[in-house]
């Protein structure tokens, strides 16, 4: 804090916008998640009402919580982050509003949208094409806000949070409009323009970067700032930032194909994509070892910050998820695991141990610092809102093992006469109880979020909620260096 | 693929591999600075310590490096260069069929001598039996062989093809293609009306005070012995060379309501089981010939 400067103004209106949106979004896309997830015990739930049939509210789960709660969360922290460790404003505040709004616009059309079945068919990128060119627009706006402020810095480097946020955006860019190129038939209906098992190839090259990018080049860019300064320690290791960004960042776009394993893809892009995947064991982790060193010398605040607590924990998660896949990328482990349960789990160890977990640690610390408060309303309730969502992400992970693997057994069995031991449905029989201990863990997440939500409305307070609903109060805060 | 996209890929793998270890050694190197404390950078108050990167994260990545190396040489991954272990996922999977099918083979053949009669109350084989006939045969004739409109019952010993186990497995092997021809353009829709009751009734007991000339229907009967007897015989008893069904019983393959019947008539019918031989093989088509066998014996 030497050569810091005396007070800058920030411009934190938008980030205090994207915040609220990652508590309700969040909400709103997990809960969806949990109604599938009862469909999938008790499938009346469907109501024979093609709205709420699984296929088409599973992709809206993905989407909500993915480019939603996500995707809030990170414009949200990115936009906050950038300004503080630059030192400097918002490039182009007036495009960092169109931002917000123009993405809350992606989301409502998506919720409207999937629902009535209208999709691109490709995973993780279902919206059509008129939504796909409003994504484009927003995310350059979004570009141009973000590094225009890295343009405007005052410090003589640029942090590394900021690389993972900046990696993030532009990679992102080029997956979505490359993924989404596709022939217009008309407004709700689309076809891609690339045939066959290039088409699969470019999807999961998409996919699986929608992962590298999005979900964790993303929110390591929260974890380089939320950490350090959660434990109010230094950042481990400079060297160990800059090598395991590049090599992460030049690794991942490799790993698509172990999505296709054994299928039509050609064998060559089949093992590229596995010994890929293996060497980004290393890189992954050197984000984990980087977080968690740095609290060495704040262990003991784990015991008293349950935000610390989340941060941590997430971090643990993250290591363990980006240890299960490269292993779930070998060949003869994919065979086993795919198109199993076991899929579910690893993205959900990722999705709700990672990504959720370090979003709702960046909100507890964001929320009293962009509203102005000394700390969140209530220590307890985030306590609680932890364990609930610590002990529903254990049990929606080993479920979907448990399943994972009897479902891999039950469909490779047969028997001396050459015959399969199992029809499907014994394995959907079999899973049974699974789905029902999924569910129940994704409700305990689910009803910590709430828990999160009354928290958080109670800490911003009814004067700032209605300073929140008038667009032209507050758009300008003074924050002195360190206040945090 | 083309030797340019081959030469691309190999190209970018391999200055993507050299790129890294020169990165992680590169960095390396460069020493830790022990007057400092930190990098002297400092964001928003977030300092930076550059302590060396873990020695054991350094080998995880060298060993993972060293791995993939090693698995571009042994499998196809660079290109069009096949790797040294000539391996491809079609061969792979040629080889655990024919892996499968051996070993199943081992299995089949304990019962490739055993007679259809006693194999049909060898509890395991039947168990096996069942097994074939639900993958291969219960689309058509339902998991309990009681099979629906168009496919035979199996389990009421009413045969079209005959019910001995030679008759069974013949028809296994080689399939059945029935043919009942349309006889719509060769008759009045009159005489299609009388001809449908006339068929009708040769499987409904005649009644009392019924005599010859009513059962004659206005002619139908003479149309009946000069269209149909030749296949379905002169009472309507069916007959087992041409799988012709007898209508003299009430046991209708397309239904037994009028409407149904004059749709055969009118339209004909082409009843097909597929020939199971190069499906199967002969010891499965053994086994299921007995399971078939004994659907109707129990």
């Amino acid at each position: 804090m030497t050569n810091s400067v005396a007070a800058v103004e920030y411009d934190y209106e938008v980030a205090k916008r994207f915040t609220v949106m990652t508590v309700v979004w969040g909400i709103v896309g997990m809960a969806v998640g949990v109604l599938i997830a009862a469909q999938l015990v008790w499938p009346a739930l469907n109501f024979d009402t093609p709205w709420l049939s699984f296929g088409r509210l599973r992709p809206l789960h993905t989407n909500a919580v993915i480019f939603a709660f996500g995707g809030c969360a990170l414009m949200g922290s990115s936009l906050f982050v950038v300004q503080r460790t630059c030192q400097a404003r918002l490039f182009a505040l007036p495009l960092a509003h169109f931002v917000f709004w123009g993405w809350q616009l992606v989301i409502v059309l998506a919720a409207i949208t999937l629902p009535m079945g209208l999709t691109s068919s490709k995973e993780y990128a279902e919206l059509e094409w008129p939504i796909d060119i409003l994504i484009t627009i927003v995310w350059v706006s979004y570009a141009i806000v973000f590094f225009g402020t890295i343009m405007r810095r005052k410090t003589p480097h640029i942090y590394v949070a900021n690389w993972f946020y900046g990696a993030f955006i532009v990679t992102v860019a080029v997956l979505h409009v490359i993924n989404s190129l596709a022939v217009p038939v008309s407004l709700g209906k689309s076809y891609s323009i690339y045939p066959g098992a290039i088409d699969a190839m470019i999807q999961w090259w998409y996919g699986h970067n929608a992962v590298g990018f999005y979900l964790t080049a993303g929110f390591l860019g929260m974890m380089y700032y939320f950490v350090p300064k959660q434990a109010e320690r230094p950042v481990y290791s400079y060297r160990l930032s800059i090598v395991h960004f590049w090599a992460l960042i030049s690794v991942y776009i490799w790993a698509g194909p172990h999505h296709l394993h054994y299928t039509a893809l050609p064998d060559w892009a089949q093992s590229l994509g596995m010994v890929m995947s293996l060497i980004l064991l290393a890189p992954s982790w050197g984000g984990m070892i980087n977080g968690m060193m740095t609290l060495s010398g704040a262990w003991h605040k784990l015991r008293t910050d349950p935000i610390l607590r989340f941060l941590v924990v997430s971090l643990s998660f993250y290591g363990m998820s980006t240890f299960e896949g490269p292993m779930m990328s070998i060949k003869t482990v994919n065979s086993l695991s795919h198109y199993t349960d076991w899929t579910i789990g690893h993205v959900h160890s990722g999705a709700l141990g990672w990504v959720a977990m370090i979003s709702i640690g960046m909100v507890y610390h964001l929320v009293p610092v962009l509203f102005e408060k000394k700390k969140m309303h209530s220590i307890p309730l985030i306590n609680l809102h932890f364990w609930l969502a610590t002990i529903g992400t254990v049990l929606y992970i080993a479920s979907m093992w448990v399943n994972g693997i009897v479902q891999g057994l039950m469909w490779r069995a047969y028997n001396a006469d050459g015959s399969l031991t199992y029809s499907f449905v014994e394995s959907v029989v079999a899973s049974g109880p699974g789905y029902i201990i999924r569910f129940i863990g994704g409700g305990m997440f689910l009803v910590g979020m709430l828990v999160m939500a009354w928290n958080v409305w109670q800490t911003i307070g009814p004067k700032a909620r209605a300073a929140l609903n008038n667009t032209d109060a507050g758009a300008v805060n003074t924050a002195a260096e360190g206040a945090a | 693929m083309s030797s340019f996209w081959s030469a691309w890929i190999i190209g970018l793998t391999v200055i993507s591999l050299v790129l890294l270890c020169w990165l992680l050694f590169g960095t390396r190197k460069i020493p830790v600075d022990k007057d400092k404390d930190t990098t002297g950078h400092v964001y928003d108050g977030i300092e930076e310590y550059d302590n060396p990167m873990p020695s054991w994260w350094i080998n995880m990545f060298v060993i993972s490096i060293v791995f993939g190396v090693f698995y571009l040489l042994f499998y196809p991954g660079l290109g069009n260069f096949k790797g040294l272990l000539n391996w491809t996922s079609a061969s792979e999977w040629e080889a655990d069929v024919v892996e499968a099918k051996s070993k199943a083979e081992s299995f089949y053949v304990a019962y490739a001598n055993t007679p259809i009669p006693a194999l049909a109350e060898d509890a395991t084989a039947m168990r096996v039996g069942k097994r074939i006939f639900s993958n291969n045969c219960a689309t058509c004739h339902m998991v309990d062989g009681s099979g629906a409109k168009g496919y035979p019952n199996l389990t009421d010993d009413d045969w079209l093809y005959g019910g001995s186990p030679e008759q069974i497995e013949a028809t296994l092997v080689n399939g059945r293609v029935a043919a009942m021809p349309a006889w719509e353009s060769a008759l009045s829709v009159a005489e299609l009306d009388n001809l449908t009751r006339y068929v009708k009734s040769l499987s409904q007991p005649a009644e009392a005070g019924e005599n010859a000339a009513s059962r004659a229907m206005q002619g139908a009967e003479q149309k009946y012995l000069a269209m149909c007897s030749a296949c379905h015989g002169e009472s309507g008893e069916g007959n087992i060379a041409f799988g012709a069904p007898a209508l003299n019983d009430d046991t209708w393959l397309y239904g037994g309501r009028e409407v149904e019947i004059r749709h055969s008539i009118a339209k004909g019918r082409r009843g097909v089981m597929p020939a199971q031989a190069e499906i199967l093989g002969e010891q499965k088509i053994h086994l299921l010939t007995a399971y078939v066998y004994q659907l109707s014996r129990q």
